[in-house]
């Protein structure tokens, strides 16, 4: 019955992208646009409510986003709406695939230049911070209230001082993300420093155990969910920092710098392209974090659950 | 917290003598090339005060900004197009009607995806897939397709600054309207509650610490928002089109006081939030 449903759903919408880019637009278009917008509604409400069995969890928002790609395409067709407001699917899908060197220059210059480089750094200097820290209880009761005071701060507001110190590269905005990853990373080091508890680090006084060892056999495996926790905030905060960093200047490449130029020309197909490539990136660089996570603390209860 | 206001403000009095030490570094070769072509050949205590008081230093000393700021809050009037006060105004007003407009939406979302079943499956993944685009790249085009349809000034950075601000509203609402154990809501039903009783006296109290730890987080991106949209717009106001000015004309003590003013403007709407946090929580008889 659900695979009956799924297959209409798809008939139809497939039925009425081709309609719409015939150019039927007429009462009997838009009342089948009403009805396949109800199947599709009918078969997400179907998926929801079946017993979670794996397949189907994953069933349900891919069809829901599947559906809402087909009546963007079907709406954006039929109603002719300006490209200016908001460009069909199909016209996004062309581009990506006619500008894919641009695309990829424009991807190498600012994720795999200045964001991996600013979250390497931003990341790596955070932690080491928070590893003096903790030694330190002094540093420590002072660094944190600030660290907490930076979370409400509009941190990506120093680019415009980066591009005017590092040059109109990728090394200010790499400044950027360094700024904005390295707080995020000292605050959730220092906590998960401070995760393990009594009992177990008297253990491994007990044991006459060395600092170094009880940072490297104790401290750090138990703060790893922590170190996550932050390296999984700062992927799509080093993304934004980048992007945002290239509006304040940058050479005539680069992600953020594509998006405001080719906003100002209305040319929002390759607009959309560059932000699907920047969600892709983003989602996926999130994604293998997460991954690493699954690996690195397999024995944490929420990853076992 | 009084225990750590020792090395609070030891780290921060560390940290304005290393920015005092980095203006005399970072200026130096500037002032030392001026004067040189000058023909003027000053002692170090000259060097050192010059670097302190440049015009448009590469890094402005503390006392600069704070200067800088005194002058463009306290002795201009506030209608002034010079004025900070004006520019945080045009910025925070996009910011707190994108905050009322996030929240609501936020709070609404929660609400049906509680709910509804349905919805929870098939939209709680798009919620979260939401957040993968980075929203602020997004800004350009809110403005663009917001202006091809007449619309122009503080609607267009609320909206932006609205989609940051609705994520940790929705998330930390649906955890904390799930925040009722199984035993509270057994006992609701042995009451006969209603499903509006259930929700207005349980689950929506129970929400409220999630509820503002979200709101927190909201406000701040809310800022941020308002801020980055007035950069592709080429806006008129704003602190977001201060910082722009400052940078294009190289005025760079304009651009720190404007990053210090939007600093204190978040912290304050933060910390105003928290206060609230504290007040709700005391005359819910909660002690935290």
């Amino acid at each position: 019955m659900t695979a009956l449903l799924a297959l209409a759903v798809i008939a139809s919408f497939g039925a009425l992208t081709v309609a719409a880019h015939a150019g039927a637009a007429g009462a009997l278009f838009w009342t089948s646009v009403i009805a396949a917008t109800g199947l599709a509604a009918w078969l997400v409400q179907r998926l929801g409510d079946a017993p979670e069995r794996g397949l189907p969890s994953l069933g349900a928002p891919l069809v829901f986003g599947a559906a809402l790609l087909a009546l963007w395409e079907v709406l954006v067709v039929g109603l002719s709406v300006p490209m200016v407001l908001l460009p069909a699917p199909s016209a996004i899908a062309l581009r990506m695939a006619s500008a894919g060197p641009l695309l990829w220059q424009d991807f190498t210059q600012t994720f795999l230049k200045a964001v991996l480089a600013g979250y390497a750094i931003g990341c790596g200097a955070g932690f080491m911070l928070a590893l003096v820290a903790d030694r330190v209880p002094f540093l420590r009761r002072g660094l944190l209230p600030l660290g907490h005071l930076v979370a409400a701060l509009p941190v990506v507001g120093i680019a415009p001082i980066m591009v005017m110190w590092f040059g109109f590269d990728w090394p200010s905005k790499a400044a950027v993300v360094v700024a904005m990853t390295f707080f995020p990373m000292l605050v959730n080091t220092v906590a998960g420093l401070a995760a393990a508890g009594a009992l177990e680090r008297d253990l491994m006084r007990s044991y006459a155990a060395s600092p170094g060892q009880t940072l490297w056999l104790l401290k750090l495996p138990a703060a790893l969910p922590f170190i996550f926790t932050a390296l999984k905030v700062n992927a799509p905060l080093a993304l934004i920092g980048a992007i945002v960093a290239e509006f304040f200047g940058s050479p005539t490449y680069g992600m953020g710098f594509r998006i405001t130029t080719e906003a100002a020309k209305l040319a929002l197909d390759l607009v959309w392209a560059e932000i699907i490539v920047a969600a892709v990136a983003g989602s996926a660089f999130y994604g293998l974090v997460a991954l690493a996570e699954r690996a690195a603390t397999f024995w944490h209860p929420s990853v076992r659950s | 917290m009084s225990r750590n206001l020792l090395p609070v403000l030891t780290i921060c009095a560390g940290l304005i003598l290393l920015w005092y030490g980095g203006a005399i570094w970072m200026n130096w070769q500037v002032v030392a090339d001026t004067q040189a072509r000058a023909g003027a050949t000053p002692g170090l205590m000259d060097m050192v005060r010059l670097t302190l008081n440049h015009a448009r230093p590469l890094l402005p000393a503390p006392h600069q900004i704070l200067d800088e700021l005194w002058r463009s809050t306290a002795t201009l009037p506030v209608t002034s197009r010079r004025s900070l006060v004006h520019h945080a105004w045009v910025t925070l007003s996009a910011a707190l009607v994108g905050f009322g407009m996030g929240t609501a939406v936020g709070v609404l979302l929660a609400v049906a995806v509680v709910h509804i079943r349905a919805l929870e499956r098939s939209l709680m993944p798009w919620i979260v897939a939401s957040q993968a685009v980075p929203v602020l790249a997004l800004a350009p085009i809110v403005i663009v397709a917001l202006g091809a349809m007449g619309l122009e000034g503080l609607l267009p950075k609320a909206i932006i600054a609205a989609y940051l601000c609705f994520f940790p509203i929705a998330i930390g609402m649906v955890k904390g309207l799930r925040a009722p154990d199984a035993m509270a809501r057994d006992l609701m039903r042995t009451w006969s509650a209603t499903p509006a009783q259930m929700f207005w006296k349980l689950r929506l109290p129970a929400s409220l610490p999630f509820l503002f730890a979200g709101l927190k987080v909201a406000m701040a991106a809310a800022v941020v928002g308002a801020i980055v949209a007035e950069l592709p717009a080429g806006a008129q106001a704003g602190l977001g089109a201060r910082l722009l000015a400052g940078s294009y004309f190289g005025q760079t003590i304009q651009i720190w006081a404007a990053l210090v003013a939007a600093a204190i403007l978040s912290a304050t709407l933060v910390g105003a939030l928290g206060a609230a946090e504290r007040a709700v929580a005391r005359r819910m008889g909660m002690r935290a």
